[in-house]
């Protein structure tokens, strides 16, 4: 403000070198995978890669291009993510539309929104969830990935807030043009509800990307396991392992695995995200303002 | 109320827009829910739905048997309230920390930065985290050999693990908390702050007397949702990060429910738990709503 004292021009400063710490600390793990990821094995095993490449190479990204448990799973993701955010997409706006009208002229509107919203407040967990999708005969289909999560009720939320904020008078001149419900909802309400519809579609893109633990259960043979999943397993049997037994058996198993490849397909796995990160925070930003400070 | 047949005409698309997703929701949540009773039956994969062999409770009291049982609603317990703690506080503070900052790009920048874990899967991360706390090779370790101290095994030592947990799940999420926090701070009444100023009050009374009470309502209303949260110690986290030496402090709820049921095929077991978890955890949402509604208006639809 206008006049600043000493005391708090040094806060200034101080908070300036802190945030900028913070900020290095969130920042700094990506860079060092992304510098063992081109560093050779033998300067990441001394310890002497931190923030840029040592003894530069490409030979784990021209290992992993050999890979093809990692490119088939590359394209199972990709392939999820594709059908999973068309079907969030589609029953997000079709649930949303109905329930954002008032209880006065669409009655049933409040039993079917708790029916919704029911499951995010209890669900049948894992073995029953699980049972399920067994016997509906999905288990190592993509649709095991899509259809469970099939209706995001979060985004349905979202949606609908969104819609009840339109103006009323934008319906009514729709009915009176004739328009039906299905004509007013792709006509009227879609085009103005663009940064929402990125939102929800940003929000099951992330959400499908990196989900593993679905892949891990539903899928039974590796060569159907989506990306996140893939590497999950890769992981946990490189790293401190899950079967071992003493530490130094654990230190071993970290000594052998090669870390140039894990952070290779880390780093890999991540670009789409950084890809999109623009739009993300943008989109992100807004969805979680307008779904949690909206009253 | 009485039928309106022109109504029920007209909503008659709704009521089938609805429909796909209803049957989808039925068919992958309700039927799960019903599937719950397998708690009380000693189901055996094999046999299926077909057979069914009423158990009781014989179910739950195998579980409260299992030694170590006590410990890990201990640790869910411990752990999740930790983080809610946590996560009320780190995002308050690296908000209004961020508030004081006059330069726009600057402000920008580091937004954009410490938002950016949110979005990674704790598969990646925790491959991270391995890395960054390695004993032999990782750099926390080498900051510490470097000032002579001893290497410390962050992931496999009881007395480090569940602080682990929290920091790394603070490292990962506060930025994403402050979103919310900020937001709140630019809707506090700019002209509190020029009366503050004229009858005297420096930065630190200002930040006392008017921003922390104008995003209490927030910080509150974030309060009464995480309640939910009280059984979630986190799956995705301690199940990439955790390991049999540090099951006595990190093993939590759903990492045993999924240890039972698929690694042992315990389906019955499991479920139990599960059933134990599911309905503890609707009463913490249930309040946790009700107390969103009653102190800060807030409604889910």
């Amino acid at each position: 403000m206008h006049h600043m004292t000493t005391a708090y021009r040094w806060f200034q400063r101080l908070n300036y070198v802190f945030l900028t710490v913070l900020a290095l600390l969130c920042l700094f793990p990506i860079v060092n995978i992304l510098a063992i990821s081109f560093s050779s094995s033998e300067a990441v095993e001394a310890g002497r890669v931190t923030l840029w490449p040592v003894e530069f190479t490409l030979s784990s990204y021209r290992y992993m291009l050999d890979n093809n448990l990692f490119l088939g799973s590359f394209a199972t993701s990709g392939l999820r993510v594709v059908l999973g955010v068309t079907v969030n997409l589609i029953f997000t706006v079709l649930v949303a539309y109905p329930l954002s009208k008032e209880a006065v002229t669409f009655r049933s509107r409040t039993v079917y929104a708790w029916i919704f919203v029911f499951t995010m407040l209890f669900s049948g967990g894992l073995i029953p969830g699980y049972l399920v999708v067994k016997e509906a005969g999905l288990l190592d289909s993509i649709w095991a990935l899509v259809l469970p999560g099939a209706v995001p009720i979060f985004n349905v939320l979202l949606m609908l807030n969104f819609f009840r904020g339109l103006p009323k008078e934008l319906e009514e001149a729709a009915w009176m043009d004739g328009a039906g419900h299905l004509r007013t909802l792709w006509s009227v309400y879609l085009p103005v509800s663009l940064p929402s519809i990125a939102t929800v579609t940003l929000f099951s893109l992330v959400g499908h990307w990196n989900a593993w633990f679905d892949g891990m259960i539903y899928m039974r043979s590796p060569e159907h396991y989506p990306l996140a999943t893939y590497l999950q397993s890769m992981l946990q049997r490189a790293n401190v392992s899950n079967d071992m037994v003493t530490l130094e058996q654990a230190q071993l198993l970290s000594q052998i695995s090669d870390r140039t490849t894990q952070a290779s397909q880390i780093f890999l796995s991540i670009v789409p995200i950084l890809a999109i990160y623009p739009f993300l925070q943008r989109y992100f930003v807004h969805g979680l303002v307008v779904g949690s400070v909206k009253g | 109320m009485h039928f309106k047949p022109k109504q029920f005409l007209r909503n008659i698309p709704l009521h089938l827009m609805i429909l796909p997703a209803l049957v989808l929701v039925i068919i992958f949540s309700y039927i799960p829910m019903a599937g719950l009773i397998i708690a009380f039956q000693d189901f055996s994969p094999i046999a299926g739905f077909k057979q069914m062999n009423w158990s009781g409770l014989e179910n739950f009291h195998y579980l409260f048997d299992i030694p170590g049982f006590k410990q890990v609603v201990w640790n869910t317990v411990f752990i999740s309230v930790m983080k809610i703690i946590a996560g009320l506080t780190v995002p308050v503070i690296a908000a209004l920390l961020l508030n004081e900052v006059r330069v726009g790009g600057f402000k920008r920048t580091i937004q954009t930065v410490i938002y950016m874990p949110h979005f990674f899967s704790w598969v990646i991360l925790a491959g991270i985290i391995v890395d960054v706390l390695s004993p032999s090779s990782g750099l926390v370790n080498m900051v510490l050999k470097a000032f002579g101290m001893q290497p410390i095994q962050f992931l496999a030592e009881n007395s480090w693990f569940p602080y682990v947990l929290v920091i790394t799940d603070q490292w990962k999420e506060f930025g994403f908390g402050t979103i919310i926090y900020l937001a709140a701070l630019t809707s506090i009444d700019t002209s509190l702050y020029e009366a503050a100023v004229i009858d005297g009050a420096g930065r630190w009374k200002q930040t006392w007397h008017i921003t922390l009470p104008g995003i209490r309502p927030i910080m509150i209303l974030m309060l009464t949702l995480s309640l939910g949260n009280v059984l979630n110690g986190g799956f995705d986290q301690v199940f990439n990060l955790y390991n049999p030496l540090v099951y006595e402090s990190g093993d939590i709820l759903d990492t045993m429910i999924y240890r039972i049921g698929m690694q042992d095929a315990q389906y019955s077991v499991s479920t139990a738990l599960g059933l134990i978890k599911s309905v503890v955890s609707f009463v913490f949402i249930g309040l946790g709503y009700y107390l969103a509604y009653r102190f800060a208006k807030y409604r889910i639809f």
